[in-house]
């Protein structure tokens, strides 16, 4: 014990360890009545570091080269021993990656987490869903199969649609003339170091923002403004122990269902491993029907629910830009969805059909019917945020607690 | 834990959903089953012999196949490896199923070179190759004299037609959505016989399917035996999880 303390007190002289330790963990004060939807961000996080362990370990044993890369793949799934494990933990991560972050943002709308003063933390976190997303679309080229080759052929001709210098973008991010070794070199390099690190320091700053100012809870309301003689909030409780072990039973629960997609349906019927992508890539052949990965599907369905390119992009690089100004367009003094009014429960319920209505239909070819109806879906996706900033503004709310409810 | 939960338990729903395709004859189900090594070892003949000489299983190792469906080395070099070197030495046990046939003759031969088959099962899938192999008939417009309902105006020639012999289809006269007529093939009629029965044909197919299942994912039945052991280490784990978690959260109020 001695030893150990002399240890830390000779690393506490010129690292700030227990400090830190102290800051985030011990002494962080967390709301006590965080429910299920809180399990988000610690699983995120545990993601976040399976798929880094996981790629590398894929990264040892990969070729990115346009003649080998197909066959490096298969040869991990059959010859590198548990190299199977390794690629479907690395596959299904990546769709869950994408299951955890959505239910988090979701968390936020609900309990009106991005509200004053956590704009940073929510704004943090948007950047960290779109790294993710570039992450996970440059990722998805290195199998190298069909899919792979022309979702990212689709995806990067959208680039195009760009007055004047549209060409000139797609020719710059493929470094070729169509997709080629130059452009799976390049997203190899993207996918394994430049976004990874990208991602690591927004994730670092996310918490750190979040740590500043304290986490939300489902009731939204400040558990600063009561304190105990120590300072101590009286609603809150140290994050450690009281909250990592509550994680660990979400990590538990996460788990069990994160490896039956792994051992029993890595494919996911086709929705987490498409059944093209197991055809190499073919710049000669165009598959019947190219959908991107289910977690780009609402955004694709908004770029084809618009009849003109341009305008369709620009609608899909809106829906995210809607979602980083949430913080804005809610002008709301009331957090929690719990003593909101029933207009704002309407809205969020109509964003939330409107977002897995897309989903379901920019997964299907389109057809006449479809189309309408994404075009519909879609006016409820932007129609949440422009509403919001309506009702918002005097909105009926019900009197909030002082202290925190169960 | 409300209702929001199952609202967003309605996010898996597209996931769980999977259409598929239309009524195109034959459209039979196959089931396989994984403990059948023995209808495995007799698809891995049928290959060998009848689909080797054009379709290559490049990523399969001869002796990964033994080791999986319990085939000796000396039995694969006696019965399965039909392949050679370039100086007429016999290919050994440790190498993949690749095939000699030179890409640019086959698509000379063929008009497009036969596919690599070892992922066929993954992204056709099981029930679509079923079927394809037992949807030739007589064509006589075709190259070979063949065409196939599952795969219309393939380039494959009816390989098997020694075993199933030759059908001629049967259609019929549908009209479509926009109410334009469309012969659509709804049977077939035996017009010679093979060596085999139609029951004995079936079987020979769902043994060369299975095989092929196996080949697109050797480690699938390790998988979800591995699987079984995970989740049962995962439940204990949650239970002691929960237990903890009571444990520290007595004090909370």
């Amino acid at each position: 014990m001695s030893n150990q303390n002399s240890l830390l007190g000779w690393i506490d002289a010129r690292f700030p360890l227990t400090k830190m330790w102290n800051e985030h963990l011990a002494q962080y004060y967390a709301p006590k009545n965080f429910n299920f939807w809180y399990y988000f961000g610690s699983l995120a996080l545990l993601v976040l570091v399976l798929q880094i362990v996981t790629g590398i370990f894929l990264t040892m044993q990969y070729k990115p080269d346009g003649a080998l890369a197909f066959g490096s793949v298969e040869y991990i799934m059959r010859d590198v021993d548990w190299g199977w494990l390794i690629r479907y933990l690395h596959s299904t991560g990546a769709s869950f990656f994408f299951i955890v972050v959505y239910l988090h943002m979701f968390r936020g709308m609900m309990y009106g987490s991005y509200q004053k003063p956590r704009e940073l933390v929510w704004l943090f976190g948007m950047f960290i869903f779109l790294a993710l997303m570039a992450e996970a679309f440059m990722g998805y080229l290195l199998p190298w199969g069909q899919m792979s080759y022309w979702g990212a052929q689709v995806i990067i001709s959208l680039f195009g649609a760009i007055p004047v210098i549209g060409d000139d973008i797609t020719l710059f991010i493929r470094g070729d003339y169509v997709i080629s070794d130059a452009t799976l070199n390049r997203f190899f390099a993207l996918h394994v170091i430049a976004v990874p690190i990208i991602l690591l320091a927004l994730v670092v700053m996310h918490i750190i923002a979040l740590h500043e100012v304290g986490s939300n809870n489902p009731d939204g309301i400040d558990i600063k403004k009561l304190k105990d003689e120590n300072g101590v909030p009286l609603d809150g409780i140290p994050f450690h122990p009281y909250y990592s072990v509550k994680d660990i039973v979400g990590v538990a629960g996460f788990l069990i269902i994160f490896s039956s997609v792994v051992f029993f349906f890595p494919e996911m019927k086709g929705y987490f491993l498409e059944h093209a992508n197991f055809v190499p890539a073919n710049p000669f052949k165009t598959p019947e029907h190219i959908a991107p990965v289910w977690y780009f599907t609402p955004f694709y369905a908004i770029l084809r629910a618009v009849p003109d390119k341009l305008l369709g992009v620009i609608a899909m690089f809106a829906a995210i830009v809607m979602l980083f100004l949430l913080p804005w367009f809610d002008r709301g003094k009331v957090r929690s969805i719990r003593y909101r009014s029933g207009a704002f429960k309407l809205l969020l319920a109509i964003f939330v059909i409107s977002f897995i209505g897309l989903g379901y239909l920019g997964a299907l070819p389109p057809t006449v019917g479809r189309t309408w109806a994404a075009r519909l879906f879609t006016f409820g996706y932007f129609g949440y945020f422009i509403a919001l900033w309506f009702i918002s503004k005097n909105e009926n709310t019900k009197p909030v607690p002082e202290r925190v409810t169960s | 834990m409300k209702k929001s939960v199952w609202i967003f338990a309605g996010l898996l729903l597209p996931v769980l959903s999977w259409a598929s395709g239309g009524a195109i004859h034959p459209n039979d189900d196959i089931d396989i089953d994984w403990d059948d090594k023995a209808s495995m070892q007799r698809g891995a003949a049928l290959f060998v012999n009848y689909c080797m000489g054009c379709h290559s299983l490049e990523y399969m190792r001869y002796n990964r196949m033994g080791k999986d469906l319990g085939i000796s080395d000396e039995l694969l070099r006696e019965n399965l490896i039909f392949t050679t070197s370039k100086d007429g030495e016999q290919t050994k046990v440790g190498e993949q199923m690749k095939i000699n046939m030179d890409k640019a003759y086959a698509e000379t031969a063929f008009g497009t070179a036969p596919p690599d088959l070892t992922l066929i099962a993954r992204s056709r899938g099981p029930h679509w190759l079923y079927n394809y192999l037992r949807g030739f008939y007589v064509d006589e417009t075709r190259p070979f004299g063949v065409n196939n309902s599952v795969f219309p105006n393939v380039g494959m020639p009816h390989v098997l037609l020694g075993l199933e012999g030759l059908k001629k289809a049967v259609t019929e006269t549908h009209k479509d959505a926009e109410g334009n007529e469309k012969q659509v093939i709804v049977g077939f009629e035996k017009i010679s016989e093979g060596s085999m029965s139609e029951a004995e044909y079936d079987q020979a197919v769902k043994d060369l399917v299975s095989f092929l299942d196996y080949v697109g994912e050797p480690i699938k039945q390790k998988r979800k035996n591995v699987g079984t052991g995970v989740l049962i280490f995962l439940f204990i784990f949650l239970i002691l999880a929960i237990l903890l978690k009571k444990e520290y959260w007595k004090d909370v109020h």
